[in-house]
C-alpha cells in the first residue's frame, strides 16, 4: 500500500505499454479540449455579434462542442480512474487501449456526421429531432452521429466491465468494494482504498447509464429507418436524460479520485477513510441514478411524484459534496503546512469549482425556479462551473503531477505563474457571464441574440480567450513533459 | 421583486458562503496545528453543518413545493381563459392572442413535430413561466398575468436551424377594461 506522504509511490509507476496508452489518452484529451474550447469561443463570439456565422453552421459547431466536450472529459476522467485504480486491482491495459480506439472511431463518426453530413441536432439527440431536420441534414447523417455515440459507449462499457471483473475478483462483490458492510457498524479497514469505493460507484452507475443510453440510441436508429416504429417522446426523453445525466456526472466521480489520492501527498496529512465517506458514496450511487427527473421539471405531464423526487434528491445530492468531499478536502488542507505546487493548487480549485458550481445547480433544481431558468444561460453557467473549474482541474492536477516529477519545489513554471491565474480568473469570469445571462432570461442554444444580451456574450468571449490561452500554456507543458519522460519500466509490473 | 431577483440574490449568498469558506481555509493552509485536535473539531463542525443543511433543505423543499407549483394535468382546470397552443418547426399557433390580466389563463401546450419549449417573456424581457411542448402530450400551464402589455413567446428547447426565430406575441389587457375576445 502506498504511503500517503510519498509523492511518487512505486506502485504507480507505468510500464512502457501502459505509459504509451496513458499518454495517448492525455495528449488526445488536451488537444481536443483546446479545439473544443475554441469552438465554444466561436459560439460565444457569434452570439455576441463579433463573428458572422450562418445558423446552420452555428448549430453544427454547437453540436460538435457539446458532444466533443462530454466525450473528452469522460475520456480524461477515465484515464484518472485507470491510473489510480490499477494500483489496487489488476486492470487490463488492452481493454483500456480498446476503449481509446473505440473513442477515436466514435469521434471520427461524430465529426464526419457534423462537418460532412451537416448534422446539427445537438449532443442530446433528443427524439425525434435527429430525424426531423427539415432538410438540413440527412437521415444517414443522424444515424452516423448516433453510431458514433454507440462506439464510444461500447468502449466505456468494456472498460467498466473489466474494472468490475477486477474489483469483484479482489473484493468478492461490488457491495464490499463500496464498503457497505461498514455503513452501520464494524471497524472500517483503514487500508480500504477510497479509489476503490469511488471507482466501484462509477462502475455501477455508468454501466447502467451507458446501457440506458444504448437503448435510446438503438430505438432512435430503428425509428430512423422504420418511421412506423414510433417512440413515445416522453419515454425517449427520460431515457436520454437518465443517460446524459449519469454519464456527465460519472466524469466528476472518476476525476475526483485524483483529489483523494494526491491531496494528502501535497498537504502531508493523512486523508483516512471514514463512515461518513462510505455513506456519501453509497448515497451518491443511488442519487446519481435517480435524480435525473430534475431535467424534466418542465414536462408537466411527468408523474408529479417524480418531479418532487427530482427536486428533493437534487438537494440531497449536495450533502455528500458539501459535508464529505469538499469539506474533507478543506479539513485536509487546513493548517497542514501545505506545499503549494501547481497540482495542489489545481486540486483545491477543483474542489471550489465543484462546491460552488453546485449552488446554482441546486437552485435551478427547484421547480419554482426552473419555471423561469430552465434552458436559459443559467444552465450552461452551472455545468461549466463544475466542469471547467471542477473536473478539468482534477484531470490537469494529475497530468501536472505526472510531468512535474523531479522538478525542484522552488521552480515555478510558466504554467504556474501565468497559466494558473489566467485559468481560474478567466474560468470564473466565463461562468459568471453565463449565470448573469440566465438571470437576464437569455436563452441557451440561440444562434442570434437580442442587443440586450450582447454584453454577457462579449464578456463571456473575452473570458473564454483567457481560458484558452491558459490551456495552451498547460497543453504545451504537459505534452512536452509526457513525451520527454521515459517509461519507468524498472519498477513497474510488466505482467499487467 | 421578480423571481429572477430572488434567485440571483440567493445564488449570490450561496456562492459567497462557499467562496469565503475556501478563502478562509486557504489563508490558514500554510500554518500547522495538531492533527488530533483538528480532527476532533472538524467532526463536531461537520455534524452541525450536516444537520444545518438537512434543516435548510427540508424547509426550502416544503416552502417551494406546497402548494405544488404545477397544476393538475389529468383533471379540468376550469380557468376563465383558455389558449390552445401548438408548436411546430418553427412557429407557434395560438388559438387566441388577446387575454386579460387578473384572471387565470390555462395554456394547453403541445407540438406537432419535435420537442419545443413554450416560454412566456413579459414586456420587460423576463421569463415569467414556461413548459415543454411535446409531440403526443399536452402540458397544461396555468398563469395569471398581473400586468397588461405585449408578451413574447420564445421556444427554449432546441428544435433545429430556425429555433432562435421561433417566436410569437400576444396581448394582455388590463383587468379593469377586460380583454377577452
Amino acid at each position: 500500500m502506498s504511503n500517503a506522504q510519498e509523492l511518487y509511490p512505486r506502485d504507480e509507476a507505468l510500464a512502457p505499454r501502459e505509459r504509451r496508452v496513458f499518454t495517448f489518452y492525455l495528449v488526445t484529451a488536451l488537444v481536443v479540449f483546446v479545439l473544443m474550447m475554441s469552438l465554444g469561443l466561436v459560439l460565444r463570439l457569434a452570439q455576441g455579434d463579433w463573428l458572422t456565422l450562418s445558423p446552420a453552421v452555428f448549430y453544427q459547431v454547437m453540436t460538435a462542442h457539446g458532444a466533443g466536450m462530454v466525450g473528452t472529459v469522460a475520456l480524461a476522467a477515465c484515464a484518472v480512474m485507470w491510473f489510480f485504480l490499477r494500483k489496487y486491482v489488476p486492470l487490463s491495459t488492452t481493454i483500456f487501449a480498446a476503449n481509446y480506439a473505440l473513442f477515436v472511431l466514435g469521434a471520427a463518426l461524430i465529426l464526419g456526421s457534423i462537418f460532412l453530413g451537416r448534422y446539427g441536432g445537438a449532443w442530446t439527440f433528443l427524439y425525434p429531432l435527429p430525424v426531423h431536420s427539415m432538410g438540413l441534414w440527412s437521415r444517414n447523417a443522424a444515424v452516423v452521429f448516433m453510431l458514433g455515440y454507440l462506439s464510444i459507449g461500447v468502449g466505456f462499457l468494456l472498460f467498466y466491465l473489466d474494472a468490475m471483473r477486477a474489483v469483484i475478483g479482489r473484493y468478492g462483490n461490488l457491495g464490499r468494494a463500496l464498503g457497505l458492510q461498514w455503513l452501520f457498524s464494524g471497524t472500517i479497514d483503514p487500508e480500504h482504498p477510497k479509489t476503490v469505493v469511488a471507482g466501484t460507484m462509477v462502475i455501477i452507475v455508468n454501466s447502467i447509464g451507458t446501457l440506458v443510453g444504448a437503448v435510446a440510441l438503438v430505438m432512435s436508429i430503428v425509428n430512423a429507418y422504420y418511421p412506423s416504429a414510433v417512440l413515445d417522446a416522453l419515454v425517449a426523453k427520460n431515457l436520454i436524460y437518465m443517460f446524459g445525466h449519469t454519464f456527465i456526472n460519472a466524469t466528476i466521480y472518476m476525476a475526483v479520485i485524483a483529489v483523494y489520492e494526491l491531496l494528502p501527498r501535497y498537504s502531508g496529512r493523512p486523508y483516512p477513510i471514514s463512515r461518513p465517506f462510505l455513506w456519501a458514496w453509497a448515497a451518491s450511487t443511488v442519487f446519481v441514478l435517480t435524480v435525473y427527473p430534475h431535467h424534466l421539471l418542465m414536462d408537466y405531464v411527468m408523474p408529479h411524484w417524480a418531479l418532487v423526487v427530482g427536486q428533493i434528491l437534487s438537494y440531497a445530492s449536495g450533502l455528500p459534496v458539501f459535508t464529505v468531499t469538499a469539506y474533507g478536502a478543506l479539513t485536509n488542507v487546513y493548517r497542514s503546512g501545505m506545499r503549494w505546487s501547481l497540482p495542489a493548487k489545481l486540486l483545491l480549485l477543483s474542489m471550489y469549482g465543484w462546491a460552488a458550481g453546485i449552488v446554482p445547480a441546486i437552485v435551478d433544481a427547484t421547480i419554482r425556479v426552473n419555471r423561469v431558468m430552465h434552458n436559459t444561460m443559467w444552465v450552461p453557467g452551472h455545468f461549466h462551473f463544475y466542469l471547467l473549474l471542477g473536473v478539468l482541474p482534477m484531470v490537469l492536477a494529475l497530468m501536472f503531477h505526472v510531468v512535474e516529477r523531479g522538478k525542484r519545489p522552488a521552480q515555478r513554471s510558466a504554467s504556474e505563474r501565468l497559466g494558473f491565474p489566467a485559468y481560474w480568473i478567466g474560468g470564473l469570469a466565463f461562468v459568471t457571464a453565463f449565470l448573469a445571462g440566465g438571470y437576464a432570461s437569455e436563452p441557451r442554444r440561440f444562434a442570434a441574440h437580442l442587443p440586450a444580451w450582447l454584453p454577457y456574450d462579449r464578456w463571456g468571449s473575452i473570458a473564454a480567450l483567457l481560458v484558452i490561452a491558459a490551456m495552451l500554456v498547460f497543453t504545451t507543458r504537459i505534452v512536452g513533459g509526457l513525451l520527454r519522460t521515459p517509461a519507468d519500466a524498472a519498477v513497474a509490473d510488466p505482467g499487467r | 421583486m421578480s423571481a429572477q431577483n430572488w434567485i440571483g440574490a440567493i445564488t449570490l449568498v450561496g456562492l459567497a458562503a462557499v467562496s469565503l469558506g475556501f478563502v478562509y481555509v486557504l489563508s490558514q493552509a500554510g500554518r500547522t496545528a495538531d492533527p488530533a485536535r483538528l480532527s476532533k473539531a472538524s467532526k463536531t463542525v461537520r455534524r452541525w453543518w450536516f444537520w444545518a443543511l438537512i434543516v435548510l433543505g427540508i424547509g426550502v423543499a416544503w416552502g417551494t413545493l406546497k402548494p405544488f407549483p404545477i397544476p393538475p394535468q389529468w383533471s379540468p382546470l376550469q380557468a376563465a381563459q383558455t389558449v390552445d397552443v401548438v408548436g411546430q418547426q418553427w412557429a407557434w399557433s395560438l388559438s387566441t392572442t388577446h387575454l386579460a390580466a387578473g384572471t387565470p389563463v390555462e395554456f394547453r401546450v403541445t407540438s406537432s413535430d419535435v420537442n419545443h419549449s413554450f416560454a412566456i417573456y413579459d414586456p420587460q424581457g423576463h421569463i415569467v413561466i414556461q413548459t415543454q411542448a411535446m409531440p403526443g402530450y399536452t402540458n397544461k400551464l396555468l398563469y395569471t398575468f398581473r400586468e397588461p402589455g405585449t408578451y413574447t413567446v420564445r421556444c427554449l428547447e432546441y428544435c433545429g436551424v430556425a429555433h432562435h426565430v421561433m417566436q410569437t406575441r400576444f396581448e394582455v389587457a388590463a383587468a379593469a377594461t377586460g380583454g377577452r375576445p
